[in-house]
């Protein structure tokens, strides 16, 4: 699964948006995402589609339904390869200045 | 209406060593907050999520299993108040796709706003992160390696 697809499906506010909406309900059809969306049910089908391509949501058959549902593993995997990494480097500094200044006290 | 989520995760090994990994107790302990399960892995067989103190942390039946492609199980909380909300199914399927086996999780349950599904739900991608760095790293992530798991997200060492 490649990061740069994430990275370009995040990269769209409408896009972010249709997440947004999924994470505060999941299972959704493509009509209901398409209420009160600012644009064409073409539209919403084509950022759907880059979104699936980039594994943050998926679609999977209920009946006759086809419903979506927001993967957020993707984001997951970005945190820890460009979040977590660094912001573990900070508290790393944070602890060396500790103890620095601990052993100034001495 | 029903509560349902679905995580699909992609993992740089093969399906048998990702079942073996899903299912038995020296890979779960490692990755899984040191829990393990217990069952004779067959249609009809009861099947548990053991903690390390003892105590039974889930537990139902195991309803489909064909290894190492899909396993789906009925599951329901034992040590708190949800256990009160019954059974919930959750549901593994393993699919080669190049060098990587694509591993669908789905857990749901017959009943809107369930407590047991958005506790679960906040808790699979962390379990799934971690058991994508132990198989291909070799290493589970720190923050899955211990019991309790109420907070994830230790940003300290």
């Amino acid at each position: 699964m490649s990061m740069d697809a994430v990275f370009k499906a995040l990269a769209d506010p409408t896009r972010r948006r249709l997440l947004d909406r999924l994470h505060a309900r999941n299972g959704q059809t493509l009509s209901e995402l398409c209420e009160h969306a600012d644009m064409t049910r073409q539209a919403v089908t084509k950022h759907l589609a880059i979104l699936e391509e980039a594994n943050l949501v998926v679609m999977q058959k209920n009946g006759r339904e086809r419903l979506h549902y927001l993967n957020p593993i993707p984001i997951g995997e970005i945190a820890e390869r460009w979040i977590g990494k660094f912001e573990r480097g900070r508290l790393r500094a944070l602890s060396d200045l500790k103890k620095n200044l601990e052993r100034d006290d001495r | 209406m029903s509560e349902k989520f679905v995580y699909i995760t992609y993992i740089r090994t093969t399906p048998e060593k990702l079942w073996d990994a899903l299912t038995k107790p020296e890979f779960t302990r490692a990755y899984w907050c040191e829990t393990w399960q217990e069952s004779t892995w067959e249609a009809g067989s009861p099947w548990r999520i053991m903690i390390p103190d003892g105590r039974v942390a889930d537990s139902g039946e195991v309803l489909e299993i064909d290894r190492p492609r899909r396993l789906v199980l009925s599951w329901r909380n034992e040590f708190t108040e949800m256990k009160t909300e019954g059974y919930s199914r959750a549901t593994f399927d393993l699919e080669p796709v190049g060098e990587s086996v694509k591993l669908t999780v789905t857990h749901e349950m017959e009943r809107d706003g369930s407590k047991f599904i958005a506790a679960v739900s906040n808790g699979w991608p962390h379990i799934l992160a971690s058991l994508k760095s132990l198989l291909e790293t070799g290493t589970a992530l720190p923050e899955t390696a211990r019991w309790p798991a109420e907070d994830h997200r230790v940003s300290s060492q």
